[in-house]
Order: structure tokens, then C-alpha cells, then sequence
């Protein structure tokens, strides 16, 4: 219906990340033996977003979505690997970070932890606005930034503390000291989680109305789907630090090919037509990331012995995956959605 | 009888700017076996009445009206007696699981305690026997009894607040948003357990979130909460799929269903926030924020109506005209 179908490929993506790799070191408990070893929070993702488009990292806790936001803002050494803004490698200097952190700005979780209570909003718009030296009218740049987030008449807010607007006027303060900067990207990890169900759906709403209005590119964080959704163009599923299925939300949504994506999809509560398929343990550790494919002491075609049948179990155990385009725009790191595009390749891909 | 009863519950906290009203006249029952969901957002006495039944409100809150837990009045209870109550009669299952562990003791050990505690007639043997039975139950090996709570996966730990709020085999479970802090797949797990559980033990549950999604698959009844009062009441399918109160409509819409079109890059949300409970809007609490609110809803406050055998709900225009089917 939208503009979201066939979305045009885009000459220059506004942000690319090649290969990014980041590491820690894993953690290490104050009376643990041997050597922690390191944590592959990042293993090699490549992603290129266009401008105007909102991309969900959708993952479990851990599966290094957040790291890869950072990353992406210039926030996070990488080991290796690349991130382009612009077409333009973003560089290392304190200088060249604080110009890229510019164009990129975060959109913190919790408004009320991030806001200093002893601050007017005025003060946490002008902050930022005086420590990039932006040019110009100060009050009109901060009159501006409140306006487009929907702060109105924006003079009314200049003098108050964070706890004299609502949860939803909080957020929106935090979305408007992004804004002062005029970003080209806003990055917002996990934007409504802290938030009251019947507020969530306004600053949805605004997100998408930025995008709209001024073609701001911005990239959610979250565990939701459901948000995915309500928001996104495009949605890519990590697991283990590694982006394992990317498409249109509608493809990924309705019709995921990796069995991490369907068991995800299955058990959010938002899902109530798919049979869920809840997968045992809670979200693996990074510092052991397991042979072949990574997903596969969690997945369901090899427990079942699917894997088996289609004669890719010793694959799925000892080679690793790489994302592989199966149709348009519709990738995925999976040895079965593999061979089963081997099999049933030919015309009429989609309904 | 029934197992729990609710009649003209209020409860105020104390603060700086006098009593806060936070639950503000609720009739609630629970039927044996029963699972009960009451939902709503922060601030709406949702948890209040989960802590009042258990008399674990804060020292200065003033509570009117019954608690009636098998026709005994909570609130008119000795402490003896308030203390047999509570685990044997009634317990919860709170949100937080690493706050309700002690950090240094074994999780085996801390459900023995609760037993020994509790049951006059349990020795430490047939404690620690019980407590491994529980660990099992909920699905972790028994070996995890000798865990630490640090040792343990939030999920781990939830199960193990789980068996811990079983082991005196209460009447009623009270789970206070139980799933809420944790991953979704380890939600769907724990949600899972519960379901089961209830299954396998006949649990009566109050079962408490912000997700009539959730709700709807654990309870069999759901009570919408707004602004310290039962704003909708019906069979859980029913209330989900066809909410008849605009604001129980509005929380639905939070959580849409993947897949449905209508939500596609069409988020919905309600201008405003919840109201503060020392400063109530007059007639329908809800009006400065329903989007169908006409004049006289600032001004008549809307009782909970019964609009069929099984569904209640408090709104002026549905007075009116009955929407929904059935």
C-alpha cells in the first residue's frame, strides 16, 4: 500500500557497517579460574541503511544489537571492520567522532533516568547545542527542536523540570535534544519499553512522522516485534552478534525463514495464530560461539531431525552460514532456507 | 463461596500532599480453580490490591472496605493469624526475582525455610525433600537446589520464586507481572510453567499485567483497570477481542497482533498520560483522554454496569448503545 513495497535502491546508503567485528573481554567473576577469554558481541555484520528508512535490530538480550547500535554511532571500538556515513569511512580522531556523532543521535530508553532532574528542559535541549557549537539563535534552535517533537507551543516547556511534564512529554524532550542537532540518523534503543502502554503509541507515532516530515533515517533497537511491526520498513533479526535474517518487515514478519526468526515470532505474545516454538535456555553466551551455524544447539530442525531429512545436519554442525539473499531483499543464514530455495527456485517467489 | 472476594476495596498511601487514593472502590472474586487477569498501566491499583490482600502495604496507607479470603476478613486478622495466611493461604510471585532471594544462602535451603516456617509439622528432612520436589517441579534439575541466586539465569530465578510461593501449597497465587523483566523466550518459558502448573494443581490465580496480550492467554476472566477502578470485566477472550470500553480498547491497541493490517505503520496511542491519584479528573476519570468522551463525562462518573450475563463494564455511551455483539 505504502511506499515501503519495492523500496528504490538507494545510490549512497546514509550508514554502512562492513564486516564489524567488536570484542570484549568476557566477563570475569571475582573468584572465577583461568582466562575469561573474549565475547564476541559484534561477529561480522554487514548492513547498509538508506536514507529515510527505519530498520529494526530485533534480538534477545545479548544477541548484540545494542553493541551494534553503538558501534554505529562511533560509540564502540571495533576490532575490525567499518562504518561508512555517507559513503564516507567514519573516522577514528576525537574530532571526526564528535562530527559523526553529530549527524547520528542516540534517543536514550528511560527518559527519567536520562534526564537530569535538576535541569530544565531548555537546559538539556541548549547541552547539546553548546557542546557540538551549533551556530545560531540559541533560543530558537531549542523552540525549534521542541516544536518538532511535537512540544507545543514550545516556549511553555523552556522553564520546566522533567518532573513537571508527562512520561510521554519526557520522551519526547529526549527525542527533541537529538533533534536541536539536526541529525541525518536517530538511533533509538529500546524507545518505548520504559513506557506506559497507552503512551507507547504517540511516540511510535512521532518516529514515524520524523521520518516522514524532515526523512530522518533511524534505526530501533528492540526486543519487541510487535513494534517492528507498528514502525519499521525493514527488520533484521541478530543472533550471537551476527545478523541472521534481513527483510521487509512485512516479509520477515509473516513470513520468517530462519527457524530462530519463526521461534521468535512464535512466542511473542503479539503472535497469537502461530503455534509457539519455545526454545529451550535463555540467550547464549558470546564468549562460546558455537561451531557451524551458531544457532544450531538451539534449533528446532535439528532437534527434530528435519536437518536430518534435507541432508544438512552435518552442515549445520560444521560450517557457518553466511547471509545469503534468497529472494528480493529477503536474506537469511540458514543451511535448510538454503536448500529449500535450491529446490524450489523458479519463477513465482511470492503470491 | 468464593475463594476470594473483593467488596468496596480502598486504599489510600500516605504521601507529603495527604492520602493518595490508589484503589478507589473494587469488587473483585476469584472462584476456585480460577484464574483471574487484572490489567492496566502503572499507577492504576493494580499491584495495590495484589499487596493489600496480603496486608504487605507501606506503615500510613489507609485501607476501607473487605478482603475476604475464604469468607475471613484479611483486614480484621491478628498477625498470628495474618502470618498463617500468608504462604499457606495466599502468596505471590512478585516481578523482581533477584530482590525476593536472599544472596547468600542456597535457593533449596531458602524453600525449606519457608516450609519449616510455615508448616508446624515439617522437619528439616521432609523440608529439604518437599523443597527438591518444588525445584522439579518447576522444571530446573534438583541439583540446582545447592545453587546460589547469583549462580542462577533470570528465568532460573523465577522459577525458583515460583516454587518457593507453591511450597506451602497456598489457596490462592497471586503473580505480579511474574514475567515482565524477563528475554521473550524465557517469558514464553515461564509463562509456559504457569500454565502448566495451574493445569496440574488447579491453582486459583490473580494474575496481574500490562499486557492484555499475556492476559489472554493465562486467565480465564479479565478485570481492566483505570485509575484505581474496575473500568471492564468479562471472559478473557471476550475483553480481548472485543473490548467494550474505549480505554480497555486503547490498551489492546498497544500490543496489536502482528500480522494485522490495520496496525501496519499505524501505531495507536492516547494523548496524555495516566491521572496522578491526588488529582483525579471529575465524572469518568478517563474522559480527558477517551477519544469518543462527550460533555456529560466530565460530569457523571459511570458505574460498572452489567451489559450481559457475563460482561461489565463502567462508560456512559455504552450505557447507550451496547456495541460489541454477543
Amino acid at each position: 500500500m505504502s511506499q515501503s513495497e519495492p523500496l528504490p535502491e538507494p545510490e549512497v546508503p546514509v550508514l554502512e557497517v562492513r564486516d564489524a567485528r567488536v570484542d570484549f573481554a568476557a566477563r570475569q567473576g571475582l573468584w572465577s579460574r583461568g582466562s575469561g577469554g573474549t565475547a564476541k558481541a559484534v561477529d561480522g555484520v554487514d548492513l547498509a541503511i538508506a536514507r529515510g528508512e527505519i530498520v529494526a535490530l530485533a534480538g534477545e538480550s545479548g544477541c548484540g544489537k545494542t553493541t551494534l547500535a553503538r558501534t554505529i554511532m562511533g560509540l564502540q571500538p571495533m576490532r575490525s571492520g567499518q562504518v561508512l556515513f555517507k559513503g564516507e569511512p567514519v573516522g577514528t580522531s576525537s574530532r571526526k567522532l564528535r562530527e559523526h556523532r553529530r549527524h547520528v543521535q542516540l534517543v536514550f530508553q528511560d527518559p527519567a533516568a536520562a534526564l537530569d532532574p535538576r535541569q530544565t528542559i531548555y537546559e538539556v535541549i541548549a547541552e547539546g547545542l553548546r557542546i557540538q557549537r551549533i551556530p545560531g539563535d540559541e533560543s530558537e534552535l531549542v523552540a525549534e527542536a521542541l516544536s518538532k517533537a511535537g512540544l507545543r507551543p514550545p516556549e511553555r516547556f523552556f522553564l520546566k523540570y522533567p518532573h513537571e511534564v508527562s512520561g510521554g512529554q519526557r520522551q519526547r524532550v529526549l527525542i527533541a535534544g537529538a533533534l536541536a542537532l539536526n541529525p541525518q540518523v536517530l538511533v533509538a534503543d529500546e524507545p518505548v519499553s520504559a513506557m506506559d502502554a497507552s503512551v507507547r503509541g504517540e511516540i511510535l507515532q512521532l518516529l514515524l512522522k520524523l521520518r516522514d516530515e524532515l526523512g530522518l533515517t533511524i534505526i530501533v533497537v528492540t526486543h519487541d516485534l510487535g513494534l517492528a511491526w507498528m514502525i519499521a520498513d525493514r527488520v533484521a533479526v541478530m543472533y550471537l552478534g551476527r545478523i541472521v535474517e534481513i527483510a521487509s518487515a512485512e516479509d520477515i514478519l509473516t513470513k520468517p525463514l530462519h527457524p530462530y526468526t519463526q521461534a521468535l515470532l512464535s512466542v511473542v505474545p503479539e503472535s497469537k495464530h502461530l503455534e509457539q516454538v519455545i526454545l529451550a535456555g535463555e540467550a547464549p553466551d558470546a564468549s562460546r560461539i558455537p561451531e557451524g551455524c551458531r544457532f544450531h544447539p538451539r534449533c528446532p530442525l535439528v532437534a527434530s531431525g528435519e536437518a536430518e531429512r534435507l541432508g544438512i545436519a552435518t552442515r549445520c554442525t560444521t560450517e557457518d552460514p553466511a547471509l545469503a539473499a534468497t529472494k528480493q531483499r529477503h536474506s537469511v543464514a540458514c543451511w535448510a532456507a538454503e536448500e529449500s530455495q535450491m529446490t524450489t527456485a523458479g519463477p513465482g517467489a511470492s503470491p | 463461596m468464593n475463594l476470594l472476594e473483593t467488596r468496596d476495596l480502598r486504599v489510600s498511601y500516605a504521601t507529603s500532599d495527604g492520602p493518595a487514593p490508589a484503589v478507589r472502590g473494587v469488587n473483585l472474586s476469584l472462584q476456585r480453580g480460577e484464574v483471574l487477569g487484572l490489567a492496566g498501566e502503572s499507577g492504576c491499583g493494580k499491584s495495590t490490591i495484589a499487596t493489600s490482600i496480603l496486608r504487605l502495604l507501606p506503615k500510613g496507607s489507609i485501607v476501607e472496605g473487605q478482603i475476604l479470603l475464604e469468607g475471613e476478613d484479611v483486614l480484621t486478622m491478628t498477625w498470628s493469624r495474618l502470618r498463617a495466611v500468608r504462604w499457606t493461604e495466599a502468596s505471590i510471585i512478585f516481578q523482581g526475582a533477584l530482590h525476593g532471594l536472599n544472596p547468600v544462602r542456597r535457593v533449596g535451603d531458602q524453600i525449606a525455610q519457608a516450609i519449616l516456617i510455615h508448616d508446624t509439622k515439617a522437619t528439616a528432612k521432609s523440608a529439604n525433600a518437599r523443597a527438591c520436589e518444588l525445584i522439579e517441579q518447576v522444571r530446573l534439575p534438583v541439583r540446582r537446589a545447592r545453587a546460589y541466586p547469583h549462580e542462577l539465569s533470570g528465568g532460573q530465578r523465577q522459577r525458583i520464586m515460583i516454587a518457593m510461593a507453591l511450597a506451602c501449597d497456598p489457596k490462592v497465587v497471586i503473580a505480579d507481572e511474574p514475567t515482565t523483566a524477563l528475554d521473550v523466550m524465557v517469558q514464553a518459558q515461564v509463562l509456559n510453567l504457569l500454565r502448566d502448573l495451574q493445569r496440574e494443581l488447579g491453582l486459583s490465580m490473580l494474575f496481574i499485567s500490562h499486557d492484555l496480550s499475556v492476559l489472554v492467554d493465562v486467565a480465564d476472566r479479565i478485570a481492566v483497570m483505570y485509575a484505581g477502578k474496575i473500568i471492564e470485566q468479562g471472559p478473557s477472550t471476550e475483553v480481548f477481542r472485543q473490548p467494550l470500553h474505549p480505554y480497555t480498547e486503547a490498551l489492546g491497541a498497544a500490543f496489536p497482533e502482528i500480522g494485522d493490517w490495520k496496525y501496519r505503520k499505524a501505531p495507536v496511542g492516547l494523548a496524555g498520560d495516566p491521572p496522578d491519584p491526588l488529582d483525579i479528573p471529575s465524572g469518568c476519570s478517563f474522559h480527558p483522554r477517551c477519544p469518543q468522551a462527550v460533555e456529560r463525562c466530565a460530569d457523571d462518573d459511570p458505574k460498572l454496569r452489567n451489559l450481559s450475563a457475563s460482561r461489565q463494564a463502567a462508560c456512559l455511551l455504552i450505557d447507550e448503545l451496547p456495541r460489541g455483539s454477543q
